[in-house]
């Protein structure tokens, strides 16, 4: 069926991938019509998505080293764009971020914002740089360019701390999606996730991940557009929900201020026994917070996710598999184009879910309506059922306040598509999508910390003499242990403590960021300038994190920095630390400095060999 | 100046643009959200289309646009990659 070599044949392939995933979901409509439970459908489509992943990753399987680390960098701009959009949206950019804005209106904006601006920096400062560095990791290029196994060492350090950080939250994702779509306990649930992540892995490295995460962005993207487009149509908001939902941005805020934005007493919500994780709307949609404060924390907020995306390790990497210095430029406008069709869906889910619920005038509306009425609802009983969402009559008048509902924000998108009608085969294809999108982040993290682990600590400072075979044992191995500590750390349900997604962000940016730019900026950026920024960075962002956080220390934010913006003080800190000591030591030796010179242009041979 | 130096000047003024660029649609129209929001595009309250949209296309052009510039530049001073680097 495909002649010649498998990448002329991408888009032929990944086509016919896309028409059968079509063809399936027909299928699973057509069963649905003929009697087929929810439940078996949504084992269905989380179970067939899952086979079709292990399937690739067995097919990309690889014994070069070159193919393990890098894809042996012939993948093609767009569908490296599409790769790193499925490895940068996990499972909490799909679940959960149209329930933030949902209840933080254009305050959670900010997110927004800071997830795809970071990619202008990736761009601009760092991705064409070390594709030309030819490294296979990132501690990789800062152990080369200010050399010595020391600044190797810190740099795994960092790197390790926010993928990890990041990664259990992942698992975490894939075990409440496993466990839900197939009815199983949530700690089983964490290992079939695990064990999927494994599968597409472990038998290519970076290969098999790469082509996986393609197929796993097709499927995401998919099961987030079809819901948006169908709703919209449905409900006759709009046919390009995007470009036709201002009338409903505007009616929303003429609604809450019928309503009234009510902030329930911490007492009154104990009180009534609502479930933790619920949250009533108390803020609103599109409404800007007045005053300096709230201008600052907003563009706080931005600067760390935008820092932070061109720090972490697990995206960086991503743009050493092309197969060129250009390509990898492109490559960035690519994964900023497929991520921006999540993203500006998602505050476009936000408004139909929350238009649909609050609208008095809408059949689907239930704010102002008598609880009794409501409480017959079908969706409304099941999702109380399973304490995603509870009714509170704090007036005791019977009538349904805006105040007095609550849900989780994962029932934005999870519910949204029930609450307006739609088939249960948009149920199940949801679960696939957000199982997709939590299993494309965790592979890419797990192999990030893996290879750090394999090539640089094993390979480069321990054992500099091992063949090829044994390196990608040592890979391997690690790939599975890595895996499995965060998998048992998720199954032990304290990923509450370990705190949010943003803070891999700020751990990042506090150690790696200035050591990273700088070294392709500054040529005077010596190695132990480097190594002081790295730790005084690390150290003085984690030291403020715990006086700050309120489950540790708990004090008072120095100006409005808090604990999801850590990583200003960090970077701030590192920057300082690395230029004084830079300058106070003696500058790089010739050849670093020629080396400096010679990444800053596109053609000629990369600083480390194909095979290194 | 040598040619790689020439290079890297321009290099340089194209990432300096790209930030500023990066920088209003980033920061600085959201210092402003208040005021902006008293105005409307396409129905949207403007700060609000901003951050669900605005700035997220803008930053997609503004890489795509970028990319494209260094590519003139590496193109004329000579530093073109070949196919078989």
């Amino acid at each position: 069926m495909f002649k010649g070599n498998f990448i002329d044949n991408l888009p032929k392939i990944y086509g016919t991938y896309t028409g059968g995933f079509f063809i399936f979901i027909i299928l699973m409509a057509i069963a649905e019509q003929a009697g087929m439970t929810a439940k078996t459908i949504g084992i269905l489509f989380v179970a067939f998505t899952v086979c079709i992943y292990a399937i690739i990753g067995y097919l990309s399987r690889t014994v070069q080293v070159d193919a393990y680390y890098v894809a042996g960098r012939q993948v093609p701009t767009v569908f490296n764009g599409m790769a790193t959009a499925a490895d940068w949206m996990s499972g909490a950019s799909f679940v959960a971020m149209a329930g933030g804005i949902y209840f933080g209106g254009y305050t959670y904006m900010a997110f927004l914002v800071g997830w795809t601006g970071g990619y202008v920096l990736v761009s601009s400062l760092l991705a064409p740089y070390l594709r030309k560095f030819g490294c296979y990791t990132v501690p990789d290029f800062i152990g080369t360019r200010y050399g010595g196994n020391f600044a190797r060492f810190c740099a795994v350090v960092v790197l390790t701390l926010a993928s990890f950080t990041y990664v259990t939250a992942q698992i975490n994702a894939t075990g409440t999606i496993a466990s839900r779509a197939l009815s199983i306990p949530f700690e089983l649930g964490v290992w079939v996730g695990l064990v999927s992540i494994l599968l597409c892995s472990m038998l290519g490295g970076m290969r098999a991940v790469t082509w996986t995460q393609v197929a796993q962005y097709i499927v995401l993207i998919v099961a987030y557009l079809i819901p948006v487009f169908w709703i919209s149509n449905k409900a006759g908001f709009g046919f390009f929900p995007h470009f036709m939902l201002g009338e409903e941005v505007s009616r929303l805020g003429a609604l809450e201020s019928q309503f009234g934005l009510v902030k329930n007493a911490a007492a009154d919500i104990k009180a009534a026994g609502v479930p933790g994780g619920l949250k009533s709307i108390a803020v609103s949609h599109s409404g800007v917070p007045e005053g300096g404060m709230a201008a600052w924390k907003f563009i706080s907020l931005a600067l760390c996710m935008m820092v932070g995306t061109a720090s972490l390790p697990h995206i960086l990497m991503r743009y050493f598999t092309t197969p060129s210095v250009k390509a990898a430029r492109k490559s960035v406008a690519w994964s900023l184009f497929f991520i921006a069709l999540l993203y500006t869906s998602a505050p476009m889910l936000a408004t139909l879910s929350k238009i649909s619920l609050i609208d008095p005038n809408l059949p689907t509306g239930i704010i102002g309506k008598p609880i009794a009425e409501i409480m017959q609802i079908e969706w409304v009983n099941a999702w109380i059922n399973v304490k995603q969402a509870f009714i509170a009559d704090f007036n005791g008048d019977g009538i349904l306040q805006l105040n007095e509902w609550f849900m989780r924000g994962d029932v934005v998108v999870l519910a949204t598509p029930e609450v307006a009608g739609l088939p249960y085969v948009i149920s199940g294809l949801v679960a696939a999508g957000g199982m997709a999108a939590a299993m494309s982040t965790a592979d890419g993290l797990i192999l990030a910390i893996a290879n750090a682990l394999s090539h640089d600590i094993y390979y480069k400072i321990i054992d500099p003499k091992a063949d090829v075979r044994k390196r990608l044992l040592v890979a391997r191995a690690l790939l599975i242990v890595i895996g499995a500590a965060g998998a048992y750390i998720a199954s032990m349900r304290i990923t509450s403590i370990l705190g949010a997604v943003a803070w891999a962000f700020d751990f990042a940016m506090s150690g790696l960021f200035f050591p990273l730019i700088l070294g392709v900026w500054w040529k005077r950026a010596t190695r132990q300038g480097a190594i002081a920024g790295m730790i005084a960075g690390l150290a003085s962002g984690t030291a403020y994190l715990i006086y700050v956080y309120p489950k540790f220390m708990g004090n008072a934010p120095w100006l409005g920095i808090d604990h999801l913006r850590f990583g200003i003080i960090g970077a701030s800190v590192c920057l300082v630390v690395m230029v004084v000591v830079s300058l106070m030591t003696e500058e790089p030796d010739k050849a670093t400095q020629q080396m400096v010179d010679e990444v800053r242009v596109p053609s000629g041979k990369t600083i480390l060999g194909k095979q290194h | 100046m040598s040619n790689k130096e020439k290079h890297w000047e321009k290099t340089k003024g194209l990432m300096i643009i790209t930030l500023i660029i990066w920088f209003v649609f980033g920061y600085l129209i959201f210092m402003f959200g208040s005021d902006l929001n008293t105005s409307s595009f396409m129905g949207y309250p403007l700060a609000y289309y901003m951050c669900a949209q605005g700035s997220i296309i803008a930053f997609v052009v503004l890489i795509f646009w970028f990319a494209n510039r260094q590519e003139k530049i590496d193109e004329e001073f000579g530093f073109t990659e070949k196919e078989d680097d």
